[in-house]
């Protein structure tokens, strides 16, 4: 599984070099391993000082909300 | 809720009600199960998920986990941690890896106490350093002990292209890299493997992709998802493999579908293949020796290979652990860490004999450092179904 | 750029020099001034003495730097006794090639934080050595302090008993965190700052109010988990913290996210963990509540019966795992 967290890109160089931050906590890491386009706003999964993918924000959203609703409805079943 | 927030990203992930929840619906859900389901977590991390959240302490007794390979360091065999420190020992070099590395023993001594006595030996947060160091030191032979599963090695394929861009003559490469599916192969083709649903890594699949465990879930006939490494991720991709053994489907499904593709990371991967290639044979602690089941630099790429170069240093005699380790059983949920006859005697986790008590995410290493507490009721999720 | 040299720490006039256009001048005080071989005190009653060492690298770090480490350090182990500061020694091992004004930034600073309470520096000792043979510069200090209570009533981590509450003065882990961000090999940038402070003026107020305290200890190296096991270990009593109740900043758990840790097991300098019935808790937090860097004081858990030796973390799911001792050097997780 490899331990690899999601940050938020707020910055990002000529070089492809971004700058990630984590609750507060920024470090520079390489955007060589990214298929896609990075922007400012992205949140990515870094490791080991690279960023390996961006998260799919809708579907992060969508999987909250459906989290949301499980727990409704079972509170709404022992209501 | 319409924009998402950093935090959600872990909060959302770890919210109690959710996990509480979940736990409830896979307890329903379970009931109907004419059999255990006995599921393989693959990786470290998963296994660090659930023992860290205590997971497992809020499952059905029809649900156990038969803890995996575990982590990259814990696979590795002796005879190549002794490679590390038979390199750390050459004269002016400085020997780099990554974080537990330098705690692992080999068969006699560790990075960490090679290092304290002389040799340069340092851990790096990324490989990434190693470029800066070997520029650092034109007069030293640095050399970098590449360990990790699919997730970390383009990493090292990107350090190897930077390292051929700058034209660095004293940066070497030492491979350890291995693969996901032909260790857990290995481990479900035994006949008294007892695995019968895996929940696939979350990272390694975000390189390489789910697709990599297509034809496991057909040759063995077993739910496959790959799942995200918050404890919730976790609790909602065993209620998926629940309702995948109750509709007696034996897909892989991808429950971290906001990271994690078919395809992959194409670029990663295409990185990898330009400097590494498969190794035909690689000896995994546990579980033996697993063809093509690990990787090396490619030929074109020998004049930074680390086991050429100083191939004079290193031996490749296997050593194997404890005639009483039983490891391998225990990988292959044939047995559990206290049937084994020197687990907690001789074999700890300040001294262990085999793979499973090396790191923090061994089986043997978890059940010794959690079997002391007794486990009292957890809140009674059952009962309240039963008087609803 | 003048720099420490090896004759400043020979005891001749160079020597002589150093200490009195540095030390003197900043931690005068008559004791001090006499410059005997050993300073004469008039001491009552109980007395606490302890003594440290402070290695800390990098030298200097976002909140703080080795000196007022070093005299925090000490005067917080002995207002962990209940003990009033007074009195404190001092030693320099320097390296040659120290650069002086870094040498006068530690120094200003120690005076700085001796000015919290009202403790001297009364004794002191300097010493140059080769390159190499100690990393840029180590402090020793060493406190005595005067202890107020009965000695039935001095905390101890032998009388948590069945019953307390266990509380944290603050958010925790922050020091630590500093210290591994700063690491060269990190690169990380943050707002992290040292929670390094002197916790006197708060403990003096707890044992003002009457509280019967059972047990005080700063949470420094091994972090809040090192404390915690020592006092199970010690009283054989089990500890139970509810996980979600810890205080942790944002910025040190993005640091522990970001690189596998817990912030339980990371260092603090000006936090510390407290020990007393479950009655007075309200009294303690309001005590808390008049200090500025005590806002985010929390009770967070209890001591009983369950595993005695061990100390169980509860998660608000209802499940529980044992809190260990840290064991060997903190390593970045990479799986």
């Amino acid at each position: 599984m490899c331990l690899s967290i999601p940050s938020k890109v707020i910055q990002i160089d000529a070089a492809n070099i971004a700058t990630v931050d984590t609750m507060g906590v920024q470090r520079q890491v390489s955007l060589d391993l990214m298929p896609d386009p990075v922007v400012i706003g992205d949140y990515v999964l870094i490791h080991v000082g690279f960023a390996m993918n961006k998260i799919d924000q809708e579907d992060a959203l969508e999987s909250l909300k459906l989290y949301q609703q499980i727990h409704d409805s079972l509170e709404a079943e022992e209501g | 809720m319409s924009t998402l927030q950093l935090q959600d990203l872990y909060q959302g992930f770890r919210e109690p009600k959710t996990i509480q929840a979940l736990a409830q619906k896979i307890h329903q859900a379970a009931h109907a199960l004419n059999s255990p389901l006995r599921i393989m977590e693959v990786c470290g991390g998963h296994t660090h998920t659930i023992m860290k959240y205590g997971l497992n302490q809020l499952l059905p007794e029809k649900i156990d986990f038969i803890h995996g390979p575990g982590c990259p360091v814990c696979i590795m065999p002796k005879e190549r941690i002794d490679h590390a420190i038979a390199l750390a020992q050459m004269p002016n070099t400085i020997l780099l890896t990554l974080g537990d590395m330098i705690r692992v023993p080999g068969s006699k001594t560790s990075l960490a106490k090679q290092r304290a006595l002389g040799s340069d030996i340092r851990a790096l947060y990324s490989p990434l350093d190693a470029l800066k160091i070997a520029q650092e030191n034109p007069d030293k032979q640095v050399i970098f002990f590449a360990i990790g599963f699919e997730t970390t090695t383009p990493m090292t394929a990107a350090v190897i292209q930077q390292a051929l861009a700058l034209k660095l003559s004293n940066l070497f490469f030492h491979i350890n890299h291995v693969l996901v599916p032909p260790a857990v192969e290995a481990i479900l083709s035994d006949s008294a493997c007892q695995v019968n649903a895996l929940i696939g890594p979350s990272h390694v699949s975000v390189i390489s992709g789910a697709q990599i465990y297509q034809s496991l879930a057909v040759r063995y006939q077993m739910p496959i998802v790959v799942s995200g490494f918050e404890p919730v991720d976790v609790m909602q991709s065993i209620l998926m493999i629940v309702e995948q053994a109750l509709q007696e489907r034996h897909e892989v499904e991808i429950q971290y579908s906001r990271a994690v593709t078919e395809q992959g990371n194409q670029k990663a991967q295409e990185m990898i293949d330009a400097y590494l290639e498969p190794r035909s044979h690689f000896r995994w602690r546990g579980l033996g020796d697993i063809p093509l089941s690990a990787l090396q630099l490619k030929d074109a790429y020998k004049s930074l290979n680390a086991e050429s170069v100083f191939k004079a240093f290193l031996s490749d005699e296997p050593i194997d652990d404890h005639k009483l380790c039983i490891c391998g059983d225990i990988l292959k949920g044939v047995a559990k860490p206290q049937d084994c006859k020197v687990f907690g005697r001789g074999c700890d986790p300040s001294r262990p004999l085999g793979s499973c008590m090396v790191s923090s995410e061994g089986a043997c290493n978890a059940y010794y450092r959690y079997a002391e507490v007794a486990l009292r009721s957890v809140k009674p999720i059952e009962k309240k179904r039963a008087t609803a | 750029m003048k720099v420490i040299e090896l004759s400043q720490g020979g005891g001749g006039a160079e020597s002589q020099q150093l200490v009195q256009q540095l030390f003197y001048r900043y931690f005068k005080n008559d004791i001090l001034l006499k410059s005997e071989d050993a300073a004469v005190l008039s001491l009552q009653g109980q007395s606490a003495f302890t003594t440290d060492s402070y290695t800390v690298s990098p030298l200097c770090f976002q909140g703080g730097n080795i000196g007022n480490l070093a005299v925090a350090g000490t005067l917080n182990d002995l207002a962990m006794m209940g003990a009033a500061p007074l009195y404190l020694s001092c030693a320099f091992m320097i390296e040659e090639g120290l650069p002086f004004e870094t040498l006068k930034k530690v120094v200003k600073s120690m005076a700085e934080e001796l000015q919290k309470t009202n403790a001297k520096i009364v004794c002191g000792d300097t010493k140059v050595v080769p390159q190499g043979a100690v990393d840029k510069l180590f402090i020793n200090t060493s406190g005595i302090g005067h202890i107020k209570s009965a000695s039935e009533s001095v905390p101890s981590a032998h009388r948590l008993q069945k019953g307390d509450a266990i509380l944290v003065s603050g958010d925790i882990g922050r020091h630590g965190a500093v210290v591994m961000s700063a690491r060269e090999n990190m690169n990380l940038q943050s707002d992290l700052k040292s929670d390094c402070e002197v916790v006197w003026p708060v403990v003096e107020t707890l044992i003002n109010k009457g509280l019967s305290i059972h047990a005080l200890r700063d949470a420094t190296r091994g972090g809040l988990a090192a404390v915690l096991n020592e006092w199970a270990q010690t009283s054989q009593v089990c500890i139970e913290v509810e996980e979600d109740k810890i205080p942790i900043s944002d910025p040190v758990q993005g640091l522990c996210e970001l690189l596998g840790f817990e912030a339980y097991d990371f260092a603090n300098e000006g936090t510390f963990v407290m020990s007393l019935p479950c009655s007075q808790v309200e009294a303690a937090l309001a005590v808390f509540q008049q200090f500025e860097f005590t806002q985010q004081a929390a009770m967070i858990g209890k001591v009983t019966e369950f595993q005695p030796g061990l100390v169980v973390l509860q998660t608000p799911w209802g499940s529980q795992r044992v809190l260990e001792l840290p064991k060997g050097e903190l390593l970045p997780r990479i799986c």
